[in-house]
């Protein structure tokens, strides 16, 4: 008997599963639609005793043959269209925001769980809660009412009349019984409607059906009157929404209890819980507010507590952020001994060490640059008298007998290599100390390139080979180190000259808005796969075997490289064996930028290749030819 | 031609080395070994070019510049071991004409001597205006307002280089050439500070120079505007 305990809003809006079985009552059964009927469809929509459903609400399509609507709703659909892929790329875009504000603030994704958990939480609670409340309330409704009811009942048993068969006096008879019934409860001061009803029964002619007070005995299911008439031994409830007081009125929802008396008579009692439902109300408004408040509270607690957190956290951060841009005085205030404050010491360690080793490092640098500086000193004043006595003695060789002579020639020219080998060797001694310092002014390199090109146009003069320069008409201007480029370009130019076998080399240069490039092209030795990273290594030779011309120290390219460097720019290389190599070198315009690209390429385009491989190669073994051009073997002496 | 070289160097074999060479060209070298000592034997032998190494016992080679730049225009050409830039720029601008880096070849060295040491006589009168700066060529006199302004003769000779030709732009070469006497191979960065040196002297403002003007990446050129 005790009632389930469903939700109270299932309880005030849908009946008992049994209520609504009856699918020959059309009404009742409009009057609750399904298990997903919701409070947006009005009650007073269902119809009830008499009324049919009111047929489905006429159709919006509109209706065929009308062309200018047609079109118009074509119109109307397109701009729906775009409006929804704006909308939508809006959507993603915000939705991309926001997973970027989630990924970068811990803080954020903490508050935002706590809100999120115990948003969940203290719902499920509440309604919990809520659940209790109702189910409590509304229990202790349901046992005033069936005492009520038993009450009214074990009263109507004792009228007069009641238990003999019904007959021309049965309205009588209820009446009376009605107005027994509410007289004798009109002090109770609760509200209910009662009703005395005689089911029909076919075997009769047509009695009075029923006599009620606030109670619309029409809205009465039948199959509960068939079940109440069944079974006489004790009343029976459900759930129910019924016009209370009256017919027209607006439907509430109560408990219905019903129970037989006499001989075939039924009592019915309807007790509204409009006023529990408005307790109910209450106490949901008040725990929503609550929960909603506590959930606030809970964020706002788990905001500032995770700053405790976040903040030092987000200190030394910072503090390793300046710390990697050399700010190596950085370093955290420590306070307590927690987690935070050992995160803090560490740092600090860390800081210390480091600067402790970048000033060691700095002083091995100076020590070295100081070396560099003293030995660069002391080396040179000797060999300045020496040069100049070894010259003397050049000058005067006619005068000196042959050995003598000739040792003066020797020592001539191996004075000169030493010297240029010295010179190398103290340049890239600097580059090594980190103490090559770079004296940037605004340049044309083209006009460079041509400038450069002095010692090599007489070394290929000499060779009957042709330096061919490839230069645009405007300047290639970009703020570079002259001293440095000039020497990167004459090496470049010299090595391609020596290593051309007499034929042309060629010199193109290029700019764009960012670089500028110098290519040096010869087709002469060549480089053998691999061989394009190994040039640039110090006193690196292709060929050990190979006696050169020009007394070469075996550092030229590597100091160029270092040059190149030093701009920020590149020196590459590329070669085939036998037909010849490329060296491309790339500045940046403006010193400090970074290089993406390069305006020329470094490898020839595939035509050029293909062209060059249809040609045979050029042994090295085959004599050359007899003319101007000088063999390798026979030396050249400085003049 | 004038030949008194004076050569101060600490390093015995190499100022021995120095006379040998400049002997054997026709000069007539005299040495002194240390700072101190070098400005005294400036005002004694009264050289017309000084060979001066930078690092000396005593006073610092720049310093013995300074000191003799005060009192003279004589050449002075400064030998120095060290090449970098910060070096050289000091010591053009404590006055030094040249510089020579070694290890140099007697060559080199004779003929920048001789270049230094050449002085066009330009007979004939010439009066040159940039601004409101007078230039009276063989007079080698500079006035500005009628105030005069004394430089240098490296000085000199590179504002009338400028001045012969205004609004012609020269590269860093060819003043080389023209007023240095280099034909190649040598350090642009001898024409920065001469031009700098210069324009602290004659320049209103050196911040904002109207005489002796900056093409950006070719070269100057006399003149404003």
């Amino acid at each position: 008997m005790a009632a389930s305990r469903p939700g109270w809003r299932f309880i005030l809006r849908r009946r008992i599963a049994a209520g609504s079985t009856a699918s020959d009552e059309a009404p009742r059964a409009a009057a609750d639609a399904g298990p997903t009927a919701e409070s947006g469809q009005a009650d007073g929509q269902a119809g009830h005793i008499g009324q049919a459903p009111e047929a489905g609400r006429p159709g919006q399509t509109p209706e065929a043959g009308q062309p200018g609507q047609a079109s118009r709703l074509a119109g109307v659909l397109r701009a729906l269209a775009r409006n929804a892929a704006q909308v939508s790329s809006r959507a993603v875009a915000l939705l991309k925001h926001l997973r970027l504000r989630w990924r970068s603030s811990l803080q954020l994704r903490v508050v935002s769980t706590t809100l999120v958990i115990s948003a969940i939480v203290i719902s499920v609670l509440g309604f919990f809660l809520m659940q209790q409340i109702a189910a409590n309330l509304l229990g202790q409704a349901a046992a005033s009412a069936r005492t009520q009811a038993s009450d009214g009942l074990a009263f109507a048993q004792t009228e007069a009349g009641v238990t003999s068969q019904p007959d021309a006096s049965a309205g009588t008879v209820m009446t009376n019984v009605l107005g027994s019934l509410t007289a004798s409860d009109e002090n109770s001061g609760d509200e209910y409607g009662v009703a005395v009803v005689l089911p029909p029964d076919p075997t009769q002619p047509r009695f009075p059906y029923a006599y009620s007070t606030n109670l619309p005995v029409g809205w009465l299911p039948k199959s509960m009157i068939e079940r109440v008439g069944d079974d006489r031994t004790r009343p029976d409830f459900i759930y129910a929404r019924l016009p209370y007081p009256a017919e027209g009125s607006p439907l509430t929802p109560g408990l219905l209890y019903g129970a037989p008396f006499g001989s075939a008579y039924q009592l019915y009692y309807f007790f509204p819980l409009t006023q529990l439902q408005q307790e109910l109300l209450l106490v949901q408004r008040t725990l929503a507010l609550v929960g909603l408040a506590l959930v606030f509270l809970l964020a706002g607690i788990a905001w500032l507590l995770t700053r405790w957190v976040v903040v030092p956290v987000a200190r030394a951060a910072q503090g390793a952020k300046l710390l990697s841009t050399g700010n190596l005085d950085e370093r955290l205030s420590v306070h307590g001994n927690d987690e935070v404050a050992a995160l803090a010491t560490s740092f600090n360690e860390m800081a210390a060490s480091l600067q402790e080793k970048m000033r060691q490092l700095e002083e091995l640098s100076q020590v070295q640059r100081q070396f560099v500086s003293d030995v660069s000193h002391e080396l040179r004043t000797p060999l300045t008298t020496i040069r100049m006595a070894a010259d003397l003695l050049y000058e005067a060789r006619e005068q000196l007998e042959t050995s003598a002579s000739r040792s003066a020639e020797l020592l001539h020219s191996q004075l000169g290599r030493f010297e240029a080998l010295l010179a190398d060797l103290l340049e890239i001694s600097r580059y090594d100390a980190n103490a090559a310092t770079l004296d940037a002014e605004l340049v044309d390199v083209c006009d460079l390139v041509r400038y450069s090109a002095d010692v090599a146009q007489q070394l290929a003069e000499r060779r009957g080979a042709r330096i061919e320069f490839m230069l645009p008409v405007e300047a290639c201007v970009a703020e570079v180190d002259r001293r440095r480029v000039e020497r990167i370009l004459r090496n470049l130019l010299v090595n391609a000259v020596e290593h051309g076998e007499g034929r042309d080399v060629v010199v193109t240069s290029a700019a764009d808005r960012d670089a500028v490039a110098v290519v040096v092209r010869d087709y002469g030795v060549g480089l053998a796969p691999g061989e394009e990273h190994l040039v640039f290594d110090r006193f690196w030779r292709a060929d050990p075997a190979r006696a050169r011309t020009i007394g070469g120290t075996g550092l030229g390219l590597a100091i160029a490289l270092e040059d190149a460097r030093l701009h920020g720019g590149w020196l590459e290389a590329w070669g085939q064996p036998g037909r010849g190599s490329v060296f491309r070198l790339t500045l940046p315009r403006a010193v400090g930028s970074e290089l993406a690209g390069s305006p020329l390429p470094l490898v020839p385009e595939q035509a050029e290749l293909d062209m060059m491989a249809a040609q045979p190669l050029d042994p090295r073994t085959s004599p050359p030819e007899p003319s101007d051009r000088v063999t390798m073997v026979s030396r050249q002496e400085r003049g | 031609m004038k030949g008194r070289v004076l050569v101060v160097d600490d390093d015995a074999a190499l100022a021995e080395m120095l006379g040998i060479v400049l002997r054997g060209e026709g000069f007539e070298p005299t040495f002194v070994a240390d700072g101190d000592r070098a400005l005294e034997a400036f005002r004694d032998t009264k050289p017309d070019l000084i060979l001066l190494d930078l690092m000396l016992p005593g006073m610092d080679g720049i310093d013995v510049c300074r000191q003799i730049r005060a009192e003279s225009g004589v050449p002075i050409v400064m030998l120095t071991a060290k090449s970098d830039t910060v070096d050289v720029v000091l010591g053009l601008e404590s006055g030094a004409d040249d510089y020579i880096v070694k290890p140099f070849q007697a060559k080199v060295l004779i003929a920048r001597v001789r270049a230094r040491l050449r002085r066009t006589d330009d007979p004939a009168p010439e009066m040159l205006t940039i601004g409101d700066v007078s230039i009276d060529v063989a007079g080698h006199s500079v006035k500005r307002a009628g105030t005069p302004i004394s430089l240098t003769p490296l000085e000199f000779d590179l504002l009338v280089a400028l001045a012969r030709k205004p609004r012609q732009v020269f590269t860093r070469e060819v003043l080389l050439e023209q007023v240095w006497g280099y034909r190649h191979a040598a350090d642009t960065r001898l024409v920065n500070v001469h031009v700098q040196r210069l324009r602290a002297k004659i320049e209103r403002d050196p911040e904002r120079p109207d005489i002796v003007v900056t093409v950006r990446g070719v070269g100057y050129k006399a003149g404003p505007g």
